[in-house]
């Protein structure tokens, strides 16, 4: 065998080489990127997810639809309001109730808060020290110390919004099927004015600091996805809409959308049915949606020259600074216009049914699926993050990345790699507990029975 | 007195930083996050401490011995079995934080069934996965210096327990019920006034009674406190008219393979 590796080695009359990051820094998860390199060609790439498995689908099956959004919170703590969001819609389509009026403001506002936590961690403290060519943001710190001082003060009203409404920052525990467990006074939320008044203004600073970063010449023609709203931009509802004439309600996603088991990843890859790979998130959102934005907002878009869209996926840092900064202006207006609720929730009586529930994370769409028995237990669930369905992306995006600076010094370009993939805030603790093929339930139960 | 503290932040700074590592298990990231949400704290902390390898916050990774490692998540493939061990020899004090990694975490709940109905269960092709049967705490692996309890840890017990490590001193962690806090808070009883199922009594401290603040009763974040009696409890439960089902999830939850709470939720099976 040796011998037959070294006879191959030399008939070869180009050079082989593997760019290679064994363990992704900066994102929350286990992940790595592989690059096989032949001569000039790209032979393989792979975004690769090691993360282990926690079968959450699983162990879900058979316990009460209540248990939900505490439990699937528990995929993420960096974005659990989205889950305990999406869950919350799909169980309350499934049991038929609509919740309306303050608590559906309030659901907004925890939103509002999440998006301003985790936008601001990635784009300053992860994804930032990339462009300025530093290891890590307190690295950062040290020649940029306001920048990352701003931003912290920024990250922590964000977690303000959600400990007050949710409980705690991290796994809020008052969110519920129907609403709240206990709704903010009108004083409580008032309490908030002030520092949101303070962090609009500095989320201002941020978009023009974030569009003065020096950005790599990249465009692809992507096919953005994300939801779209008929009178805000999108967090909680909207249809589902894309570039390229998608435009569905959340029932259909599955007659949509598919998802393949690759051996490189314990996350699946998530694919549009007719069209392949498709990009979720703030970029996508943007796009679709820009329209729906404040005013200062798009005047600030356009002064960083992207407010007819861009298609260069290094320019997220801009978008969810600009996105952080319309949180904060509906925040405020959310704030100033609450009025308490008589009830914390509406009453939800247990029924058979499915429901269907899509959020937008602060990564992008989050879609989740229950089968309800008569008692409100859950017979099947299916959970589809963000980072599993910009998989596929972030591969063919360093397909092309990489080719133009294939003579980059090796370190250099690997750490530009990073930066490509950091490009989409993976969440890869949130995609690695995967989702069931229809088919795979079926002869399951088929056998259980 | 300002003079003073001034000189001592001085000296601090020019001894050897201990070197803190950070290292992730099967988890959900948050309990690390929080190191990140101590937004007031975090410059402060790298004054005194070396990050020296913390990869969700820094691509430069300084190599080991590490005077403290901070252990997340919990064991549930064999190669993860085997970095524990890894992970151990680097470091001088080793504690473990949240639910996952005291514990199990909610993963642990695949304890209770058969692992492999589970992978078929959710991937198409389950022979791409490796896992174990169990999803066990990090103390059933190496030994712990220190384990701090949460689903999430409080980021200021995190703080607290760094503090008193790096100054030889023992972690003021409280390991009594969540009822203590709550008595202290001078909240309504939520299991008295409302009949709410709250684990309270049950459950250590840590998040000064968060739940019953928000008219809930507690479902368990923080795991078995010392002593707990969880028969009592059941019994209590039962006497509300919670079926045997029903107690078996309320014990099943983050903490599910706590001994304590095990014990009593198997005690309910069928």
């Amino acid at each position: 065998m040796p011998m037959q590796r070294r006879l191959e080695k030399r008939a070869k009359p180009m050079k082989s080489k593997t760019l290679k990051v064994d363990y992704l820094a900066r994102v929350e998860g286990e992940g790595g990127i592989q690059v096989k390199i032949h001569g000039n060609q790209i032979k393989e790439v792979r975004f690769s997810i090691f993360e282990p498995p926690r079968f959450f689908e699983a162990f879900l099956r058979g316990r009460p639809y209540s248990d939900a959004p505490d439990i699937t919170a528990r995929i993420c703590g960096i974005c659990p309001v989205a889950y305990q969001m999406s869950s919350v819609h799909a169980m309350e389509r499934a049991l038929g109730v609509q919740v309306n009026g303050p608590i559906r403001s309030l659901r907004r506002l925890l939103y509002c808060g999440e998006w301003i936590e985790s936008h601001v961690l990635h784009a300053f403290l992860l994804h930032a020290p990339d462009f300025l060519g530093y290891e890590d943001a307190i690295r950062m710190a040290k020649d940029h110390a306001s920048v990352v001082q701003i931003a912290l003060k920024l990250k922590k009203i964000g977690n303000e919004i959600v400990t007050l409404i949710g409980g705690r920052e991290i796994h809020p525990i008052n969110v519920r099927v129907g609403g709240f467990y206990r709704v903010p006074s009108k004083k409580e939320i008032s309490s908030l004015v002030d520092s949101l008044e303070w962090a609009r203004d500095a989320a201002i600073q941020a978009v023009k600091f974030c569009s003065k970063l020096p950005f790599p010449d990249f465009e692809r023609d992507y096919e953005f996805v994300a939801l779209r709203h008929e009178h805000e931009y999108p967090m909680n509802e909207g249809r589902l809409v894309s570039n390229k004439g998608l435009n569905i309600d959340i029932p259909e996603y599955e007659d949509h959308f598919l998802e393949e088991h690759v051996s490189h990843s314990t996350a699946l890859h998530s694919i549009l049915k007719e069209r392949g790979a498709y990009f979720v998130g703030p970029l996508a959102r943007f796009n679709l949606n820009f329209d729906k934005l404040t005013p200062t907002a798009k005047e600030l878009a356009k002064s960083a020259g992207i407010a007819k869209g861009t298609n260069n996926p290094f320019k997220s840092i801009i978008v969810r600074a600009i996105e952080t900064l319309y949180a904060c202006e509906e925040a405020l207006k959310l704030c100033k216009s609450y009025e308490e609720p008589e009830r914390p929730f509406v009453p939800v009586q247990p029924r058979g049914g499915i429901g269907y529930g899509c959020t937008e994370a602060p990564r992008g769409i989050l879609y989740h699926r229950y089968r309800l028995d008569d008692r409100g237990m859950i017979l099947d669930a299916k959970i589809v993050p963000p980072t599993s369905q910009n998989q596929k992306t972030i591969e063919q995006d360093l397909r092309e990345f990489i080719p133009p600076r294939i003579k980059l010094p090796h370190d250099k370009l690997l750490w530009q790699c990073e930066q490509a993939v950091r490009n989409y805030d993976p969440c890869i603790s949130c995609s690695a507990h995967l989702v069931t093929l229809e088919f795979e339930n079926d002869q399951l139960q088929k056998r259980k029975v | 007195m300002a003079t003073k503290s001034k000189n001592t932040t001085k000296s601090a700074k020019k001894a050897r930083k201990p070197k803190l590592a950070v290292w992730k298990f099967a988890s959900c990231d948050g309990c690390q996050l929080s190191l990140l949400d101590c937004e007031d704290e975090l410059l402060t902390v790298t004054e005194f401490v070396e990050i020296a390898n913390f990869v969700e916050a820094s691509r430069a990774i300084a190599k080991g011995p590490y005077d403290i490692s901070i252990v997340e998540g919990s064991i549930t493939t064999p190669h993860d079995a085997e970095r524990i061990h890894q992970v151990r020899r680097q470091s001088k004090l080793l504690i473990t934080i949240g639910a996952c990694a005291t514990a199990g975490g909610i993963q642990a709940l695949r304890n209770f069934k058969d692992v492999q109905q589970f992978t078929s269960l959710v991937y198409a092709n389950p022979k791409y996965i490796e896992t174990l049967n169990k999803s066990t705490p990090i103390a059933d692996h190496v030994f712990v210096d220190f384990e701090l309890r949460g689903c999430p840890i409080n980021k200021y017990q995190l703080l607290e327990v760094l503090n008193a490590l790096l100054n030889g001193r023992k972690p003021a962690i409280p390991t009594y019920a969540v009822c203590v806090e709550c008595k202290r808070r001078f909240f309504n009883c939520v299991t008295v006034t409302q009949g709410a199922v709250c684990l309270g009594p049950v459950t250590q401290a840590g998040c000064q009674a968060l739940c019953p603040s928000y008219n809930r009763g507690c479902f368990g974040c923080y795991g078995p406190k010392e002593t707990p009696n969880t028969n009592s409890l059941s019994a209590h439960w039962k006497s509300l008219g919670k079926s045997d089902d029903e107690i078996v999830h309320l014990f099943r939850n983050f903490n599910a393979y706590a001994e304590a709470f095990r014990k009593e939720s198997e005690a309910h099976e069928k």
